[in-house]
């Protein structure tokens, strides 16, 4: 009894209250939306097709632009995609090929040895980042790690360049400057990006792997020898 | 308990279990200070520590201990896996020059593992020395066979599959072996020590860690040099691993340790050699030895027709 008294007294005045019928009560029961973007992608089914193209082309450009000039932007990491790794290492595979590989088997890496070293070798270095305790999701790394190939990639579309002109001493001496500052570009600018996601005392741990890997790829493209 | 003396002077309480006994219904709660307690942990958790040799990485004990026992989660999950990535670079160096340097009275599991295998050392040293084997093969043949006027430089993509199947098996199964035998043995001679497979894992990994130079070191064309490097590398290596498995065995039937051990250090040497034999090829002469077949050919063909004309 006396807790309903106690319950009903913060709304004793409601009772007095009363709503005549002249009054309309309209009014709009929508939540506002947080962010435009909700709406521009329920409209996105409206846009022609070359709109949704350019759009997805333009932010593998820009993330391209971020790998070149590597700041400490959290761009590349937020809007991750997997587009541009797949082109890298689609074109990286095919530039390796055409080497001295029709001989015998003991040539240069086939296509699906690049493109499985590429993939897994990311993958492994992505859990490896993961098990250590790193902040970062498994496809931020690995678009990461992917867009990083990119000055190998270049550096691979110059040795063939080099090696058009031929092969001696000195294409090799060019061809061996080219490799070692793209690879160092590489690994700077992956580290750049992952190493913020682990605490200090195991940054060191999360390098060494993206360092062997970028090795390796960049020994790939180093020893690409043309047939004769 | 409080005496009836004056109630202002500080009362020393007695342990909580002299307390217990006076009164079975009361709680008592016992507040250690930190040293203590850690002490208490450690010699309940069977481990005797040796003196000196804990007391430059004390401090580090303190806080493992500390922060709370090793949760177990079921193997499927993926922190099971993270309790073996719990170390930190400079865990890692340490650990990589104590398996390169055997001390007498250091057991690698004891001094440097301290009940925390990991596995990022294993996995990393052997993928290392994978492409290391595979690099230092391809770059050694192409120096020995740099003079020959035929020879076509191939990378040899091949031979890296081949290296990391010998590689990772050694790694793995070796200590497999080895974990099983010492279970098998265990139940026959009562051990005192047992080490779990983590930790042999682990010891197998880091001990790998010595032939990354020694395979570097190959790529230079001297036999010599080669044959040296191989023997330091197996003695050092060979010498952790055999001083980390005396506690294990010595308690055994003589036969056996000599077994055990034999076993070990022979797989060992059996690595080390196969890859050397295998990826690197035998320095051939350079000298002119070879172009002088070719060189009294031309000779004499260009005597041949200096004489007809």
């Amino acid at each position: 009894m006396a807790a309903a008294d106690e319950a009903s007294r913060p709304f004793a005045g409601l009772s007095d209250v009363s709503i005549s019928e002249d009054i309309p009560v309209e009014g709009d029961i929508s939540v506002p939306m947080g962010s435009s973007r909700r709406d521009d992608e329920f409209s996105t089914l409206d846009e022609p097709v070359k709109e949704t193209i350019l759009r997805d082309l333009r932010a593998v450009g820009n993330k391209f632009i971020h790998v070149l000039y590597p700041k400490r932007s959290s761009a590349l990491l937020r809007d991750w995609d997997l587009w541009g790794p797949l082109l890298l290492c689609v074109t990286l595979a095919l530039l390796l090929q055409g080497g001295s590989a029709d001989s015998d088997d003991q040539g240069g890496p086939q296509f699906a040895e690049v493109f499985v070293i590429i993939w897994f070798g990311s993958i492994i270095i992505t859990l490896n980042s993961k098990l250590l305790g790193g902040t970062i999701s498994f496809f931020q790394s690995l678009c990461v790690l992917g867009y990083c190939i990119m000055p190998l990639t270049v550096a691979m579309a110059v040795c063939r360049i080099v090696l058009v002109g031929g092969s001696g001493p000195v294409s090799f001496g060019v061809r061996l400057v080219v490799v070692t500052a793209s690879f160092g570009w590489s690994t700077f600018a992956s580290t750049a990006f992952l190493a913020d996601s682990q605490p200090a005392n195991r940054k060191a741990l999360v390098v060494y792997p993206v360092f062997l890997f970028y090795f390796v790829i960049g020994w790939m493209v180093l020893t690409f020898s043309p047939a004769q | 308990m409080a005496s009836a003396n004056d109630p202002f002077q500080f009362q020393e309480f007695e342990e909580a279990a002299s307390l217990l006994e006076a009164d079975r219904d009361a709680t008592t709660i016992t507040i250690d200070d930190e040293d203590t307690k850690a002490e208490k942990q450690r010699i309940a958790a069977g481990f005797i520590p040796d003196g000196d040799d804990e007391d430059r990485l004390a401090s580090d004990d303190k806080t493992e201990l500390l922060s709370g026992q090793k949760k177990s989660a079921p193997f499927w999950t993926f922190e099971y896996y993270q309790q073996f990535f719990d170390i930190e670079t400079h865990h890692v160096r340490e650990r990589i020059i104590g398996s390169m340097v055997p001390w007498p009275r250091k057991n690698f599991i004891h001094v440097y593992l301290r009940r925390n295998p990991d596995l990022y050392g294993p996995f990393w040293i052997c993928t290392t020395l994978v492409f290391a084997i595979a690099i230092s093969g391809n770059i050694s043949t192409f120096l020995g066979k740099l003079g020959k006027p035929n020879y076509k430089y191939t990378p040899e993509f091949g031979k890296v599959t081949i290296a990391a199947t010998a590689i990772f098996s050694y790694a793995w199964l070796v200590p497999l072996a080895l974990w099983g035998f010492l279970l098998w043995r265990n139940n026959k001679a009562m051990n005192l020590v047992t080490y779990s497979f983590m930790e042999i894992i682990c010891v197998y990994g880091y001990s790998l860690a010595i032939y990354i130079p020694a395979v570097v070191l190959w790529i230079l064309p001297y036999e010599w040099l080669r044959w040296c490097s191989i023997m330091v590398a197996l003695c050092l290596s060979g010498s952790v691993l055999v001083m980390t498995f005396w506690p294990a065995v010595r308690d055994d039937h003589p036969k056996m340790i000599i077994a055990t051990m034999s076993a070990i250090v022979v797989l060992n040497t059996l690595l080390a050699v196969g890859c050397k034999v295998y990826f690197f090829s035998k320095p051939e002469t350079l000298i002119p030895v070879e172009h002088a077949p070719a060189a009294e050919v031309i000779k004499t063909t260009h005597a041949a027709a200096t004489h007809s004309t």
